[in-house]
């Protein structure tokens, strides 16, 4: 196997979407919504409560591939307990990341430093965005189910 | 591998098919991918080309360019005499007459000139268009359009778990309303060939006329539309080695006559006035505006590679390829083919356990096997196994017995990376 390959599916990834965290419905919910890739398919829905301005719970259900749904496992955990203005943080961090911009601070990506490798897949980058753009959506009030075209 | 395998897979076949000698024809397929010789089994999206094609398409742009049936001048009759010579060779290649090959941009473009045209001009509310659960989504999109546009309803013949069409279940939905049936010659999602000779006759039998989808069985079966019998036959000349942005709708001459234009423009037109315009006999009447020139003088050259090779030599040769792919997989554990029609093309569709077809997709690419991951643009055939996406190897003439030995062995590596 490639360098690459083994770094792309490294063992916290598969490990994620072999036995996604975090992988049920909430409810209730205070927010939930649909995230939807119509060139491959995969769909995730995220569910959030929120306590004020911090995420209290975070979930997810559906998904497709492992970086989507490791991607949405490990965001569900990460996001848990952090205020919005930080969950905005670390979604531009990991965009930063999975797009081949250098993360304005790698430590605190943590675990989610992992997806570094699908800078080199074009092709995959939207599957590792899909579950963050679907979250984002959600906690800006959105009803409308989001799309990554 | 050892030399020694190696060189006991190059000797040609018995049936003196070599693979090997066809490959050497196509400048895309000597490349390295990922450091590793290009497995290309993504053929049922499009093919690679071979030289006389790449050859051709220079000679026009570097000789011959010119506009067609208007200059008189050397190079307009030049290229305006190879444009229809290029519609000749097509109309051989179907067993057709060259007036009933109309140019267009693709198969997507065929289908949509038949259905906009033919359709609009004898389809009335209450009439009935009849399709097959094995559509790729453009044999589906344009009835459906067409159905609004005229108030006909669009009706779905099943198929059964091994992808081909329910005959009994085609015929129940056949009546005096069905004005159309359209239909793939071969699945691109599951590589079944559907019997198109049977369905035509039942359809024209309750006075329907039928478009046959080619797409996927042009550069794998012999085509006779006159044997077939259908109205319509369209396919696109990049799946069948020639250039992106070429197709061809065949249609019978005495339903061509009677049809209206697609889309108006120059060289559809017998004159031009601003209170009455006369169009132009067919196939013209269906040309709107300066034609895919150097396409179709790539699609012609593809047809004379694939007509010297001998399309039923081709057939045999990937059958052989279909035959070891499918025993090569079916030994992988956790592997399920999906479709196991009787009759099938060389498309193998297949799901791994626990394994999302994109990531076997981009596992593959990085062993240089490249494959398509997805719906194939044909989510009802998908969501008629229940599955959201396959992984889909789709084999040439130029795959040999050893792009199906590396599929297999990156297939394990796989397995390995997930297990």
């Amino acid at each position: 196997m490639t360098a690459a390959l083994e770094e792309l599916y490294q063992q916290l990834i598969v490990d994620h979407s072999r036995r996604p965290r975090n992988f049920r419905k909430l409810e209730p919910a205070e927010r939930s919504l649909e995230g939807f890739n119509p060139l491959c398919g995969d769909r995730v829905r995220v569910y959030v409560n929120l306590d004020g301005d911090r995420i209290r719970e975070a979930s997810f259900e559906g998904c497709g591939c492992a970086i989507c749904t490791a991607s949405a496992s490990l965001m569900t955990d990460s996001v848990k307990g952090r205020h919005l203005a930080e969950v905005e943080r670390l979604f531009e961090a990991f965009h930063k990341l999975v797009t081949g911009g250098s993360p304005a601070a790698e430590t605190e990506l943590g675990k989610l430093a992992a997806f570094g490798a699908v800078a080199a897949y074009p092709a995959r980058v939207k599957c590792a965005t899909l579950p963050w753009h679907t979250l984002r959506a959600a906690l800006a009030g959105s009803r409308q189910s989001v799309s990554t075209e | 591998m050892s030399a020694l395998a190696s060189v006991t897979l190059r000797l040609p076949p018995v049936s003196g098919y070599d693979p090997w000698r066809v490959r050497a024809d196509f400048p895309a397929l000597r490349q390295r991918v990922h450091g590793r010789p290009l497995v290309y089994l993504d053929n049922a999206a499009t093919t690679q080309k071979p030289q006389p094609v790449l050859d051709a398409l220079l000679g026009f742009y570097a000789r011959d360019c010119a506009n067609v049936h208007r200059g008189l001048h050397a190079l307009s009759e030049r290229a305006s005499r190879a444009y229809e010579d290029a519609r000749a060779a097509a109309a051989r290649f179907l067993n057709a007459a060259p007036q009933e090959i109309i140019f267009t941009g693709g198969a997507t473009e065929a289908i949509n000139l038949a259905a906009q045209s033919f359709g609009r001009a004898n389809l009335r509310a209450g009439d009935e268009i009849l399709i097959s659960a094995l559509e790729h989504h453009s044999n589906i999109v344009p009835w459906q359009m067409l159905a609004e546009q005229t108030g006909a309803r669009l009706r779905v013949a099943p198929i059964d778990d091994r992808g081909e069409i329910i005959l009994e279940g085609f015929e129940r939905l056949l009546s005096a309303r069905t004005r159309l049936v359209a239909v793939a010659h071969v699945s691109n999602a599951l590589g079944t060939v559907n019997p198109v000779e049977q369905i035509t006759r039942l359809a024209h039998a309750s006075g329907a006329r039928v478009l046959v989808d080619g797409a996927q069985a042009a550069p794998h079966l012999k085509v006779d539309v006159r044997a077939l019998g259908c109205d319509f036959y369209a396919f696109s000349g990049h799946k069948l080695y020639g250039p992106t942005g070429i197709g061809v709708l065949y249609g019978k001459s005495e339903l061509l006559e009677s049809m209206p234009p697609y889309q108006g423009g120059g060289d559809m037109i017998r004159s031009v006035t601003f209170e009455k315009t006369l169009y132009n006999d067919p196939p013209h009447r269906f040309e709107a505006g300066t034609p895919p020139i150097a396409g179709a003088i790539g699609l012609a050259a593809a047809i004379e590679y694939v007509e010297g090779l001998g399309l039923e030599a081709v057939a045999r040769h990937e059958h052989e390829l279909l035959a070891a792919a499918t025993a090569a997989l079916e030994r992988i554990p956790g592997l399920r083919i999906i479709g196991a029609a009787r009759r099938k093309a060389a498309v193998l569709s297949f799901v791994i356990e626990g394994v999302h077809p994109h990531d076997v997709a981009t596992i593959l690419d990085q062993e240089g096997v490249a494959v398509r991951a997805g719906h194939h643009c044909a989510q009802p055939v998908m969501e008629r196994f229940g599955l959201p996406a396959t992984t889909r190897a789709s084999f040439a003439l130029y795959n040999t017995c050893e792009d199906v030995d590396r599929l297999a062995r990156a297939l394990r590596r796989v397995r390995e990376i997930f297990l």
